[in-house]
């Protein structure tokens, strides 16, 4: 099995190669980038914007700079007796712009070391500000996706049970409803009807936006917060868990396995609950890829709607602010989080269900 | 002489059969009602937008675009609010003429991007079907590299590079939603190129190209149809979340996204504002839907009749 977890995650690299190159060449063409950013103003004299285009290493060729976004620069050009000039390099020459004096040292790790740069907004290390969004986000992809599977899951076993009843034809119908409502329409009535008219649960937020210091208290109490949003990303969850639980449960309902315990005189809801339901779930596993990239994806809008501070949000605003060093920060991580998802859900599979074999 | 009529008859029987499985959807579709309601209502909303827009900023004398400072929020179904049948929005523009005019773009962008993706994603499915070897290996990996980072992220950054406007909006789109178009050509053109017909066109010395597209391509008809159904419905969804982010279509053009983001921003004075453009969203993309799965029932060949 480490094996095959092993082989899994070095096929893996080659998509993750593809993707860093894929984001990098739309951060290089992007308009506006980091000179625009760090010298924003009509004053700026042109020879300023070229120091700094040299400092960031913006003269160099297009492969030197994708590698050093990626493996960083301290191994391109180092100091190597202390003395804080640099005197030796590798791939870049060590006086780039031929005044005699050998550029600084390189001080860049690299993403695949966590340096993501900084941003151009903040001003600050991208990395130091990603954790506590990828928590709100986590906080949120959690409670919806076991919101979507405690309802999903017997919602399914219940319609196929009664396949063709009134619950089953109902389940359908607000299946296809679920599926073609805009989330973000949903939760905007969600909040005109909950926060605005009732005032019942706040209109957004992550907890009472009053608490300025040591940040949000713990989960359950603010309850009320994780409420709507919620409920707004699980609904889709239970949509497709509920029709995916209900075709497996009609596969297993129809194995030899089922009529056995049926005639040996057990009651239905045992035969149902215990020998159907536990089988026919274990195809749910297969769901933890897809359902990370569905999080994420669902998570910007849901955000941006319900002011959560994840990293959904983080990333429509970077778009907006043109802050590239965090958009490719946030793609990288989920990206990321999607091939782990999909590598998670095959070994998952094959530690539930014995059939499943690895070679 | 016998003999010959009876062929005869059975080449005409063979042909009936033969012909059927579209002939068979038509009449498969004629009887399902669902369907046909989802039908009749794109159809109403594709004429109320295209035509009903401009009949209506001329018989009513209200614009989609004119902003009326002394008329702002004005409330939906007042008599007194005439000729504003909906009301008016923030800025004082009619909200029945913007949510038709949106309604234009949103329409268009949703279709014209699906055919775009439709055609990458048939080209691609097929030549990959066809072909295999590196060809295939590329663009499988193309694929996993494309569905690997979340979609909605992709878009956003695609966006970014590209200053959006309808058109942009739709190559975008376009180019990013092909990967499960060629996912299924491909599978089904990986079976077709053993059949018989193919060995034979081959043998007879057709050209790929010509196996390929007269050949192979008529034969994916049925999967074509029904992803331009479902694609249109994801499309639409997914060209409103972008608009409603602030990175679709940007006002002033109206696109129901943006409609609905202009809403939540005025909230509190027109809540009212906040319905429509989410309910033509929502009524468009389940007719989509209902329109897509009915075209799957209706060329299942497995299905009973």
């Amino acid at each position: 099995m480490v094996k095959y977890t092993l082989r899994r995650l070095i096929q893996a690299v080659p998509t993750l190669f593809g993707i860093t190159i894929l984001s990098y060449m739309l951060m290089y063409f992007a308009p506006g980038g980091p000179v625009a950013a760090l010298t924003f103003g009509p004053n700026v004299p042109q020879y300023e914007k070229e120091r700094q285009a040299a400092k960031l290493g913006l003269n160099d060729p297009l492969p030197i700079q994708y590698l050093r976004w990626l493996l960083g620069d301290d191994w391109m050009r180092w100091d190597s007796d202390g003395d804080g000039v640099s005197d030796s390099s590798f791939l870049l020459p060590l006086d780039a712009n031929g005044d005699g004096e050998p550029e600084p040292p390189g001080d860049r790790s690299g993403i695949i070391r966590g340096d993501f740069g900084r941003s151009f907004f903040y001003r600050r290390p991208v990395q130091s500000m990603i954790g506590d969004r990828v928590a709100a986000t986590l906080e949120l992809g959690a409670t919806s996706l076991i919101l979507g599977m405690a309802l999903g899951v017997p919602i399914g076993i219940l319609a196929a049970v009664r396949k063709s009843g009134w619950f089953d034809n109902l389940t359908r119908i607000f299946a296809v409803i679920f599926n073609a409502i805009p989330v973000f329409w949903l939760g905007l009535i969600l909040i005109l009807v909950f926060g605005s008219v009732l005032q019942v649960l706040p209109m957004g937020g992550r907890c009472d936006s009053r608490i300025l210091v040591g940040g949000c208290p713990p989960l359950w109490g603010r309850i009320e917060y994780l409420l709507l949003p919620t409920f707004v990303l699980a609904t889709g969850w239970i949509a497709v868990i509920s029709r995916y639980m209900r075709a497996s449960m009609l596969d297993v309902m129809s194995q030899d396995y089922m009529r056995t315990a049926h005639s040996k005189g057990l009651a239905s809801r045992v035969v149902w609950f215990k020998h159907g339901a536990r089988n026919a779930a274990i195809p749910l596993a297969t769901f933890l890829g897809p359902a990370i990239t569905g999080l994420l994806s669902g998570a910007a809008i849901t955000e941006t709607i319900f002011s959560w501070p994840g990293l959904g949000r983080f990333a429509v605003e970077a778009v907006t602010a043109q802050d590239y060093p965090v958009v490719m920060a946030v793609v990288i991580i989920g990206a990321v989080a999607t091939i782990l998802g999909y590598v998670l859900s095959d070994i998952l599979y094959a530690v539930i269900d014995p059939r499943i074999r690895f070679d | 002489m016998a003999t010959n009529v009876a062929r005869l008859e059975m080449v005409q029987e063979e042909k009936r059969v033969g012909q059927s499985l579209t002939a068979l959807a038509v009449r498969r579709l004629k009887r399902d009602r669902l369907t046909l309601i989802a039908l009749a209502v794109i159809t109403f909303l594709l004429l109320f937008s295209f035509l009903g827009a401009p009949i209506l900023s001329q018989s009513l004398g209200v614009s989609p675009t004119r902003t009326q400072t002394e008329k702002t929020f004005l409330l939906p179904f007042m008599t007194e609010n005439y000729p504003h049948v909906l009301g008016t929005d923030d800025l004082g523009r009619d909200h029945l003429s913007r949510l038709l005019y949106a309604g234009q773009v949103s329409l268009s962008v949703g279709a014209l991007a699906a055919l775009l993706s439709l055609s990458i994603g048939v080209t691609v499915g097929i030549i990959t079907g066809y072909y295999g070897g590196v060809i295939d290996d590329v663009v499988n990996w193309i694929i996993a590299t494309l569905n690997s980072i979340p979609s909605l992220f992709l878009l956003l950054i695609v966006a970014a590079v590209l200053r959006p406007s309808p058109q942009t909006l739709i190559i975008i789109l376009g180019f990013l939603g092909w990967t499960g178009t060629t996912r299924l050509v491909r599978g089904e053109t990986l079976s077709l190129r053993e059949r018989e017909y193919i060995v034979s066109a081959r043998a007879v010395g057709a050209s790929p190209i010509r196996i390929m597209f007269s050949h192979i391509l008529p034969n994916l008809f049925s999967i074509i149809i029904i992803s331009l159904a479902l694609d249109i419905g994801g499309i639409i969804l997914v060209e409103a979340a972008l608009s409603f982010l602030g990175l679709g279509i940007l006002p002033p053009t109206p696109s129901w996204g943006n409609m609905l983001s202009n809403a939540q921003t005025f909230f509190t004075k027109g809540p009212y504002l906040v319905i429509a453009p989410g309910l033509m969203i929502f009524v468009t993309v389940l007719c989509m839907y209902v329109i897509g799965d009915g075209l799957r029932d209706a060329f299942d060949p497995t299905a009973k009749d």
